[in-house]
């Protein structure tokens, strides 16, 4: 093989890799521009207040699907997030045998559950015993997607304490169990909070499991036993729609759903950049 | 240290602006509507949810709106997830008040003791298409429709649809078929009418509110269907009239049982529903056999339908029972005046008697509501 | 008989037993077992119960028939499992050539200028919600594939079944290529790992004897992370199983086994989207769940085997999964 040849093909090749990298940007791309051209005209203060109007009728807002999305990615982080973050303490402190190594691969490997299956979890656990949609459905649907991913990335954050913090701490006398928490748990909370904040971003961007569990509301969020507007299901169902007024809304209430999962990824690699 | 304080206070805000009330941005209250009971309770707000039908969607979520201006503490909450939805819901009693336009089977009614059918208003469901440069008014029969949504008729320009449309340059292209996803009394109106005039259909799909349909899309709801028609150039597809005049698809003129091909219209509708009213069942009975599809008539409109609440006759909750009677109530008065906008067939009088004493059916635990 | 002392004794051990880290391990420990374990327990059993009509009504023929038929009731998978498949497989044929370049330019070639710049924007593509990709697939991209991208296909490539009838931009290609681009992100981001955590010497050796910089990769770096790099594949494929909202919106809503890629289609996640508040019937409904049951179990074994591969290569090889 000629040198030539070799050299050609390295050439080749490198410009392959980086044409990929261009393909993959160009969808990123397209998508924010699209969001942003189409949207834009919605925003405004009654579309971020308001309520949806009815078929034919112009204006109205996301305003309860706003509210209603913080509503039920709350309810599932107070579920997800304590259960979460104590297991993760439990696997990274005690969790050096077959038990917590178990733990630890079925939880990473229930991150991956497809999360319309959630939804029908959520639905045959809460909806039907309770008889109605509601968002506390909706919040447990969530937080079994969270639960898995906060256990592992609270899991890290801890191994991630330096052994000598744990032993000068339990060489001075303090227990175990008061190590764990105000030692390592305290030196972690950075990568805790991290991951917490990456898994409420990436539960406030789910459609799937609200379908049948929060449905859905054309007021505003009335106790947490009634269904409830959330901005994914929202933009769901305006999509699909045939009105033309219904799609702006749409796509306004993507650059808003865009916004806030952005704003939280973004401060996340921000303040981690920051650090280091 | 600073930047953990920082995160720290993010989560705690999104977690705490969650949970907090509701902020009171409610429609600004009438200033001249009189209600009519005594205020209850300092304006409890009362949700009723209620799913079913896409069909009378348009109209439901107006009235909707508009009985939020007269009783601002009542939300009317319903959601448009296809008849098929409706029955699923009302069934297990996740909802109060279902819509269908498909009445409930024999089978159906009979697992559902108590139920009551209010047909609320009458719709027509119109075949529309998506051909460049073809506007409202394809002709089109029964038979032709049948055969393109049983794949045997694939082109536009074939034959037998050219015969009926001699002005019309129709394209030499695939028609694409679209239907419903999802479970729908749109269907099951659309399917009656196929199996009314074509045997085929009604020995190979036959009819329901959801099928095995031999060709086509699905899209859900008859906003999705509607949509797709709008986005994809040379399809066809089924959807309640509102649906097509919202946003301007053109639709087809159907060849009636009389011979002629006949627009949906507010009074070809009526003239459908007008034969079918004297002999209409009781609110409590089954309406299984009501079909207003293929009416005689010279104008009548061959895809013709009522659209139906369900509700249960023995209410569990005597607060919500009571909002859900005065709404219904309001709904079959001054609720179709809203009808005739949206081209919706507001309700013949017998019809509307027949509900009245329907709804005055409706009690909790043995006291009606009405009275 | 002197009875006292071994109360004593036992009554001691018991005292001492409860302290305070003892409270805090089990209390831990039972949040963790019964919010892991419990909860992937409890997953399963719900699935499996409200698949029990369904399951006993077909059997394993549910498996394999293709019939979908609400009004005579007679529900089969196959098309909705094959769909999965059919989409999933594109997602990967496409997918993957574009996250190993991606992963190859940023571990190996790229400026660590560039390299700061790049991987954040690409793992902002993962942070996209999918019902955001699902608006952007039906507005912009199935109508840019139904009116770019099929017709050079159907002319030049229409011969094979593949590319065969009519294209409405609603078809498995487009649901194909949206999954491409959704799992972009998690394979070239594990593969880049796989390839940073390759030694130094590998490439230096490689590099000594002459090699060109693609010669080493190819050579020298690929087939060390081979391994990982499998995984990622493989975890890319349950990413791409398990998508719901971008597919339901491009992927047509049609059950039926065709070849040809520019037909609409369904999938397993997308029907039961679609059908779950609408299933009239408790069969229809049981239906539905078994569906979902089978989603659960195929997209869990795709995800432990991928996670059991780069779980064993990461922590041989000392890097962080």
């Amino acid at each position: 093989m000629s040198l030539g040849w070799r050299k050609f093909k390295d050439r080749a090749f490198t410009c392959l890799a980086a044409l990929s990298v261009v393909l993959a940007m160009v969808p990123l791309i397209s998508i924010l521009y699209a969001v942003l051209k189409m949207g834009l005209s919605s925003i405004n203060l009654d579309f971020l207040t308001g309520l949806p109007k009815p078929v034919g009728e112009p204006g109205g807002g996301f305003g309860n699907a706003i509210h209603g999305s913080f509503i039920v990615v709350g309810i599932a982080s107070v579920i997800g997030l304590p259960v979460g973050i104590l297991a993760g303490v439990y696997l990274a402190e005690y969790g050096n045998n077959k038990i917590g190594r178990t733990v630890s691969f079925v939880a990473d490997v229930l991150t991956g559950v497809p999360s319309i299956v959630t939804g029908i979890f959520a639905y045959v656990l809460v909806v039907l015993s309770l008889g109605t949609f509601s968002a506390i459905a909706g919040g447990v649907a969530l937080a079994t997607i969270m639960i898995p991913v906060v256990v592992r990335t609270t899991e890290e954050a801890m191994k991630l304490v330096p052994l000598e913090l744990k032993e000068a701490s339990l060489a001075l006398g303090i227990p175990q169990w008061k190590t764990s928490l105000r030692i390592v748990l305290s030196t972690a909370r950075f990568g805790i909070i991290t991951g917490a904040l990456l898994a409420i971003a990436r539960i406030s961007g789910e459609t799937a499991p609200l379908l049948f569990t929060s449905f859905n509301n054309r007021y505003w969020f009335d106790g947490v036993l009634n269904p409830v507007a959330t901005l994914p299901v929202m933009i769901y169902t305006y999509a699909i729609s045939p009105f033309e007024e219904w799609h702006a809304q749409a796509w306004g209430g993507a650059i808003v759903l865009i916004f806030i999962v952005l704003m939280l990824n973004v401060c996340v690699r921000f303040a981690a950049r920051q650090r280091y | 240290m600073k930047n953990e304080i920082v995160l720290f206070a993010v989560a705690v805000m999104l977690v705490l602006a969650g949970c907090a009330g509701a902020p009171q941005k409610e429609q600004p209250a009438p200033t001249k509507a009189t209600t009519a009971a005594a205020p209850v309770a300092a304006a409890e707000k009362i949700t009723l949810n209620g799913a079913g039908a896409s069909f009378p969607y348009p109209l439901i979520s107006r009235w909707s709106f508009e009985y939020n201006k007269i009783k601002p503490s009542v939300q009317m909450n319903y959601q448009s997830i296809g008849s098929g939805g409706g029955i699923r819901q009302i069934t297990e009693k996740t909802v109060i008040w279902a819509g269908s336009d498909a009445p409930l089977s024999d089978e159906q009614y009979s697992k559902l003791p108590g139920i009551l059918h209010i047909p609320e208003t009458i719709g027509a469901v119109v075949v529309a298409y998506n051909v460049p440069n073809v506007g409202k008014g394809l002709k089109l029969s029964g038979e032709v429709l049948a055969d393109i949504f049983l794949g045997k008729i694939t082109k536009w320009n074939d034959q037998k649809i050219a015969a009926f449309n001699p002005g019309v340059s129709l394209p030499d292209k695939d028609i694409i078929v679209a239907h419903r996803s999802d479970g729908s009394g749109t269907t099951f109106v659309f399917t009656d009418y196929l199996s009314a005039v074509s045997d085929e259909w009604r020995t190979k799909v036959g009819r329901g509110t959801s099928v095995n349909w031999p060709v086509g899309l699905g899209g859900k709801g008859n906003e999705g269907l509607a949509g797709l028609v709008k986005q994809i150039p040379y399809s066809i597809g089924y959807v309640e009239l509102a649906y097509a005049t919202e946003t301007r698809i053109p639709y087809a003129f159907i060849k009636n049982r009389e011979g002629n091909f006949v627009e949906p219209t507010l009074a070809s509708t009526a003239t459908a529903a007008a034969g079918a009213v004297p002999m209409l069942p009781k609110g409590y009975e089954s309406w299984s056999k009501v079909s207003i599809v293929n009416a005689p008539g010279k104008d009548a409109y061959p895809i013709a339908s009522f659209t139906y609440l369900l509700v249960y006759r023995d209410q569990a909750d005597e607060v919500k029972g009571r909002a859900l009677v005065e709404f219904l109530w309001w709904v079959i008065h001054d609720g179709q005046k809203y009808s005739a906008d949206l081209l919706y067939v507001p309700l013949p009088s017998e019809v509307v008697k027949l509900n009245e004493e329907t709804i005055k059916l409706i009690n909790y635990q043995g006291k009606s509501f009405v009275g | 008989m002197n009875f006292f002392p071994f109360f004593i004794h036992r009554r001691e051990k018991l005292r001492k037993s409860i302290t305070a880290d003892n409270l805090f391990k089990l209390f831990t420990g039972g949040i963790a077992l019964l919010g892991v374990i419990g909860l992937a327990v409890l997953i399963l059993k719900e699935l499996i119960l409200g698949s029990m009509l369904s399951i006993e009504a077909f059997g394993l023929g549910f498996l394999y028939q293709s019939v979908w038929d609400p009004v005579f009731n007679d529900f089969g998978a196959l098309p909705f499992i094959y769909g999965t498949l059919i989409s999933s497989l594109l997602a990967i044929v496409i997918g993957v050539p574009l996250s190993l370049g991606i992963a190859v330019y940023l571990a190996e070639i790229a400026s660590s200028k560039v390299r700061a710049i790049i991987t954040p924007i690409i793992e902002l593509l993962a942070a996209i919600p999918s019902i955001i990709i699902g608006l952007w697939g039906i507005f912009v991209f199935a109508p840019f594939m139904r009116e770019h991208i099929a017709p050079p296909l159907q002319n030049y490539l229409g011969f094979l079944p593949f590319f065969k009838g009519p294209a409405f931009g609603l078809s498995f290609l487009t649901a194909g290529v949206v999954l491409a681009f959704m799992i972009i992100p998690i394979v070239s981001s594990v593969s880049r790992e796989a390839i940073l955590a390759v030694p130094n010497l590998q490439r230096e050796a490689a590099l000594a004897l002459g090699a060109t910089r693609w010669e080493a990769i190819t050579i020298a770096v690929l087939p060390y992370a081979r391994a990982a790099i499998f995984g990622a594949v493989i975890l890319g494929l349950g990413r791409a199983i398990g998508e719901t909202m971008a597919v339901t919106m491009v992927i047509g809503n049609t059950p039926q086994i065709v070849a040809s890629l520019l037909a609409p289609g369904h999938t397993m996640a997308a029907v039961i989207a679609n059908e779950f508040t609408e299933a009239t019937g408790d069969l229809y409904l049981s239906a539905l769940i078994e569906v979902g049951l089978i989603l659960f179990a195929i997209a869990m074994l795709v995800n432990a085997l991928a996670r059991a591969i780069v779980w064993k290569f990461l922590r041989v090889k000392g890097g962080e999964a």
